[in-house]
């Protein structure tokens, strides 16, 4: 009955027959993906968990022994998830605190943009999104290397701050939060701008015409009518501007120091360098768990459930 | 030859200057030489139009013709490109849309789809930061019957119902004028009768000015107290509803509000309340008043159901216009009236329209007849104007 409600006028074919060949072919399209999520991604994060239980007293030449070793997620938050002090906040909030930072400039650049080219680029508003996709077309690295040379320290924007004594005649900006901050705003912005800009350029021009005629000033009517229809890209832009960001570590590496450690950089030392596994993988899973919190709550008070 | 030289032989006649009233004195919307162009497109071309206070008032035109350009710029969502526009003495010609006190029911009716029919309906209120909100949304959902929906989204709601929802917003403020922008285009048929019906109920209870713009000529004459029809960026004849059918002054009128038959005449004498025409060799007569050509020649019209059709020779109750000759050449029976397509000698077919009464009987195909109406009902109109200016579909006469 509530197969054949769907496969109207069909009458040929037998309605039970169709509903249930659709079911079938759903499934059939659904499997190369499911397939590859369960390789590349349940199975890992299956052995992710594992390895985060393994006992510390192992290493990478003897093997580990499966101890259930809780207490290897507290080993890792006590030497990486504590603050230090007010202006050390340890790599686990850093990342947070910078994350949050790159985010709120991402989405204050990105909204601007993305506002400009959905209504005011006309025929120019294709062109201009194929330039905010345009830096993808050479590598993440190379993007971020060159960042190295914008903010080198006898480079043009040193030297221009230090003339107008923005920045001290010994100060730099290369090792310091704000270069990697700069390269996270940087190369996630786009991320921010797409979701907005599809979210935005939906938006019924007559609705926000209704606004003015209906006494909403142009200020009254954007934050009453364009940025209530724009929260789904603001949550879906944050969202991918913002887990990223988090965990990223190439940023840190090229533009920062080892003051800037963020946890990317931990994860990826624990398990490249150290070769403690253990921690490496409690701290993987604590970034996720925490990342998924964050998203559950903000999505929430965003009030667009129908995204998750 | 001609009597009338001086006057203009313009195929867009317009209302003379001396009958519109001083702006910064009349209480209602007056738009003075008001124009807009587009690049080289002009869609409206210095305007003149004065709408009294708390009248119907519809613009009526096919699209196209700027009436919803014009309409726009009262809203103040258009910027003139020259001309002016006053609403009770005040000039708003550049006043921001916010800022003039007049509100719009869009076309497409724009409601916002974040937000429930009630916010909807408060979204003017909470701008103006108004007191007593809560009692003015019910009164005014209550108005237009939809306390119920208060709490759903406008998505949720039929499209006469979001028509209502739309009206409630816009009505909820007051507005000096509401401008209706083909408020009822969406609806089905039966749907947009009876809010033509509503919508003329509500007007009359709250008595504000309503401006109504819309291409369909039966809802302008229905509702509206004062039709001004527009083409081509110009307003070709304002007036009563009755008074545009009965005496239009152009053959765009005379066409795109309901049918004309337009027959082409030599005018032969003038007096000072006949105009005599003669008419492929029959004299007919038409009263000075309804004469509205400067020179010669003119096109006479009469409109279908004023036409009565008879056997030859057969005294029909029209003294002063009979046109022998005719030959039946259709017959449409729509149960109420007769349809007939009548070939007359020269050439062209005229419609008629011929009440069922039953005191006549139907006439057939190659039935030779005779047509006549009363003088009083025919109008004349300027030979330079194309007969076909505004006819919905091809006439036969072409």
């Amino acid at each position: 009955m509530a197969s054949a409600a769907g496969a109207a006028p069909l009458a040929a074919t037998d309605p039970d027959e169709t509903g249930r060949r659709r079911g079938r072919t759903g499934y059939l399209l659904l499997l190369p993906a499911a397939l590859w999520l369960g390789i590349f991604f349940v199975v890992p994060f299956y052995s992710l968990i594992a390895t985060s239980l393994f006992d510390p007293s192992g290493s990478d030449a003897k093997g580990y022994d499966m101890t259930y070793h809780v207490a290897n997620y507290w080993t890792a938050l006590k030497h990486y998830g504590k603050p230090e002090s007010w202006t050390n906040l340890g790599p686990l909030l850093r990342s947070l605190w910078y994350g949050a930072i790159a985010t709120g400039l991402c989405l204050v650049l990105g909204y601007v943009l993305a506002y400009a080219i959905a209504f005011k680029a006309g025929r120019w508003k294709n062109l201009m999104l194929v330039l905010v996709i345009a830096p993808f077309f050479t590598s993440f690295l190379v993007r971020t290397l060159s960042w190295k040379l914008i903010l080198a320290d006898d480079g043009f924007v040193v030297n221009t701050l230090q003339a107008v004594h923005l920045l001290g005649s010994d100060g730099r900006l290369l090792a310091t939060p704000v270069a990697v901050v700069a390269g996270l705003t940087y190369n996630f912005l786009p991320f921010m701008v797409l979701p907005l800009f599809a979210s935005i350029d939906k938006i019924d021009h007559r609705l926000i015409e209704a606004a003015s005629d209906l006494y909403a000033n142009p200020v009254k009517g954007f934050f009453r009518v364009t940025w209530p229809l724009s929260l789904p890209g603001v949550v879906s832009g944050t969202l991918l501007t913002f887990i990223p960001a988090v965990g990223d570590y190439i940023n840190v590496r090229l533009l920062g120091s080892p003051n800037q450690k963020m946890i990317g950089t931990v994860i990826q030392q624990q398990f490249t360098e150290a070769h403690n596994y253990p921690i490496g993988g409690a701290l993987s899973v604590t970034l996720m768990a925490l990342i998924v919190v964050m998203v559950l709550v903000y999505v929430r008070r965003a009030g667009t459930e129908e995204l998750l | 030859m001609s009597q009338v030289a001086e006057a203009s032989s313009s195929p867009t006649p317009s209302e003379p200057a001396s009958e519109l009233a001083d702006p910064s004195s009349y209480d209602g919307l007056a738009l003075r030489k008001l124009a807009k162009h587009f690049g080289a497109f002009q869609a409206v071309r210095e305007l003149d139009l004065d709408v009294p206070r708390g009248s119907f008032f519809a613009l009526l035109g096919p699209s196209g013709c700027g009436k919803t350009t014009t309409l726009r710029m009262v809203a103040g969502l258009e910027t003139p490109s020259a001309g002016s526009i006053t609403l009770a003495g005040n000039d708003i010609t550049f006043a921001k849309p916010y800022q003039r006190p007049v509100n719009t029911v869009f076309q497409s009716y724009a409601l916002f789809p974040h937000l429930d029919i009630y916010e909807n309906v408060a979204f003017g209120l909470r701008r103006r930061k108004q007191r007593d909100v809560d009692a003015q949304v019910r009164e005014m959902l209550a108005l237009v019957e939809l306390e119920s929906q208060a709490r759903k989204k406008p998505a949720q709601l039929s499209g006469g119902q979001q028509q209502r929802v739309a009206l409630a917003r816009a009505l909820i403020n007051s507005p000096e004028v509401l401008l209706l922008d083909e408020p009822l285009g969406a609806l089905d048929l039966k749907l947009r009768r009876s809010m033509q019906i509503e919508l003329k109920r509500i007007q009359t209870d709250v008595g504000r000015t309503f401006i109504h713009v819309t291409h369909d000529q039966e809802e302008a004459m229905t509702m509206a107290d004062t039709v001004a029809v527009m083409n081509g960026g110009v307003i070709e004849q304002m007036g009563a509803p009755t008074e545009l059918y009965e005496n239009p002054r152009s053959t765009f009128v005379a066409n795109f509000l309901g049918q004309s038959n337009l027959i082409e005449g030599q005018v032969t004498s003038r007096s000072s309340d006949l105009v005599t025409v003669d008419m492929h060799g029959i004299p007919v007569s038409v009263p000075t008043g309804r004469a509205h050509t400067p020179g010669d020649r003119g096109w006479v019209g009469i409109r279908p159901e004023k036409v009565l059709i008879g056997d030859e020779g057969e005294q029909l109750d029209a003294p002063g216009n009979t046109i022998p000759g005719g030959v039946v050449s259709d017959v449409s029976f729509v149960g109420v009236s007769t349809q007939y397509l009548v070939r007359m000698p020269w050439g062209q077919e005229l419609q008629v329209f011929s009440q069922n009464t039953g005191r006549h009987r139907l006439f057939a195909v190659g039935d030779k007849v005779e047509l006549s109406w009363r003088p009083e009902y025919a109008f004349l109109l300027d030979a330079a104007q194309d007969a076909s200016a505004g006819a919905q579909k091809m006439d036969s006469d072409g």
